[in-house]
């Protein structure tokens, strides 16, 4: 997906300077309190969660928006769907 | 006069107490410092023990002692419990009433188990965190006669992190002598996406799971509990039936600290690496970088009460409490901290139980991940004796 086509996002959860497993579990608790049809941001410097988080988006049926490269860090963008 | 109080009579507390009650000696016998350790019920509880009494090798009554007999004489000890720390006035109000004035404060009030926060975990899910618990699920484990047993975590972080590995490892071993083997299908479910949170260890325990045909389900938290199809349910919606189960139930940090304004929901202090004393920001904000987030100068945090990315074990708070008995010592002296406990480097030590007789040690720092040995009766043995020894050791700093 391209930058412009990155729908509104409703919630950022800033996991900076948290280790893995931290932002992964972040984002399952954020999911826990989000709406269906929510756009979660999971900002992470952690290397491990733009391959673990999009596994677990997979698994659970959410729709993985994009693994985008920040400055310094990734933003994974993820709607809920169930 | 120069007050020290420390919240929490557990490993942590109890060590930075009677190291730095040692560090003080001459001013506290001159009555120029104190020291007061405030804790809830005034017993110290050995918590690794817990899992071997759900194992029935261990009596609840063995694992706990009065807290002042590990305490240095010179300690004050309140039991109490504690329902504000003052950050801004330098003082801590307890239940009785009473306020506690400190120049130094140590925080190191724990972890709690909230078994709640997943519906019917009481009912269905055993677990060994309490020594009820353990009792109760080494019942259960003598009336198995086979079936399905599924073993997981309720969130992350929590208690011992090895545990509930060592537990499936140790169940599996008991069902093999028992004959029940055959009889069993075990599964162990865990939240993220390797079989444990340290890379080098999960690449250790992943075909332990395999040589014992335990099945293992990744990116499997366990998320809800449904009594009536004896189904345990991961936050990915999986569905996982069971005849017995065993969570690690959700783990948090202190109330009062987050009460206190100290720390966010989940309880952790916001800790510096090295220096453990406490941030002032529960939550940095967007930039912010952690440098420049203040820090509290006489506030410091140990043990499991720290949001520090280590184990949540007695081993973390043993290794933490050097740097801040040093750090507390250095303030009320008026001297800088220094010698090789000025600063912390994430040292953790703590031994695996994999069954069958055998363990393996896991040593580690912020910059060193653990290698642990191939499992042997060796390190299986050091753990019996760490246990046994450990009012005499611990505690007192003696080792």
């Amino acid at each position: 997906m391209t930058e412009t086509a990155i729908p509104p996002i409703d919630v950022t959860l800033d996991a900076r300077g948290s280790f893995c497993p931290g932002p992964l579990m972040e984002l399952i608790r954020g999911m826990r309190e989000a709406e269906v049809g929510d756009v979660i941001a999971v900002l992470s410097s952690d290397k491990g969660s733009k391959a673990d988080i999009p596994k677990w988006v997979e698994k659970a049926g959410h729709n993985l928006i994009g693994v985008f490269t920040r400055e310094g860090h990734d933003e994974i963008i993820v709607e809920k769907v169930r | 006069m120069q007050r020290v109080v420390v919240l929490g009579g557990g490993v942590g507390g109890t060590l930075a107490a009677n190291l730095i009650a040692r560090k003080l000696k001459k001013p506290i016998a001159n009555g120029t410092a104190s020291v007061t350790v405030v804790d809830l019920t005034g017993r110290h509880t050995y918590q690794p023990g817990y899992m071997y009494i759900a194992m029935g090798q261990e009596k609840a009554e063995r694992l706990v002692r009065g807290e002042k007999s590990l305490l240095d004489r010179n300690i004050n000890l309140v039991v109490d419990d504690i329902t504000r720390i003052d950050a801004a006035g330098q003082g801590v109000e307890l239940a009785s009433g009473q306020r506690l004035p400190y120049d130094q404060l140590v925080i190191a009030t724990g972890s709690r188990i909230v078994p709640a926060e997943i519906e019917h975990f009481d009912a269905e899910a055993h677990h060994f965190y309490t020594a009820e618990a353990s009792l109760r699920l080494r019942k259960a484990l003598d009336a198995f006669k086979g079936g399905r047993i599924v073993i997981g975590i309720a969130g992350i972080p929590y208690k011992c992190p090895p545990a509930p590995l060592e537990v499936a490892f140790l169940v599996e071993s008991e069902l093999r002598q028992r004959g029940l083997r055959d009889r069993t299908e075990m599964t162990f479910l865990s939240p993220i996406n390797r079989a444990f949170t340290i890379e080098s260890v999960s690449e250790m325990a992943t075909p332990i799971f395999e040589q014992k045909g335990i099945h293992l389900e990744l990116l499997a938290g366990i998320a809800q509990i449904d009594p009536e199809r004896k189904v345990a349910i991961t936050d990915a919606f999986e569905e996982h039936p069971y005849d017995l189960l065993i969570v690690v139930p959700p783990h948090k940090g202190a109330q009062v600290v987050i009460d206190s304004g100290l720390a966010p929901k989940s309880g952790w202090l916001p800790t510096d690496r090295h220096t453990l004393q406490v941030k002032t920001v529960v939550k940095p904000a967007p930039g912010q970088s952690d440098e420049d987030i203040p820090r509290y100068p006489n506030i410091f945090a140990l043990g499991d009460a720290t949001d520090l990315p280590l184990s949540k074990a007695g081993s973390t708070a043993h290794f933490e409490a050097p740097i801040v008995a040093e750090r507390v010592a250095a303030a009320v002296l008026g001297r800088s901290p220094s010698g090789r406990h000025a600063s912390y480097t994430g040292k953790v030590m703590c031994f695996f139980e994999v069954g069958d007789g055998k363990g393996t040690l896991l040593q580690f720092d912020y910059d060193h991940p653990p290698r642990p040995p191939k499992p042997n009766q060796l390190w299986h043995l050091g753990k019996i004796v760490f246990n046994k020894t450990y009012w005499h050791t611990v505690p007192k700093g003696r080792v």
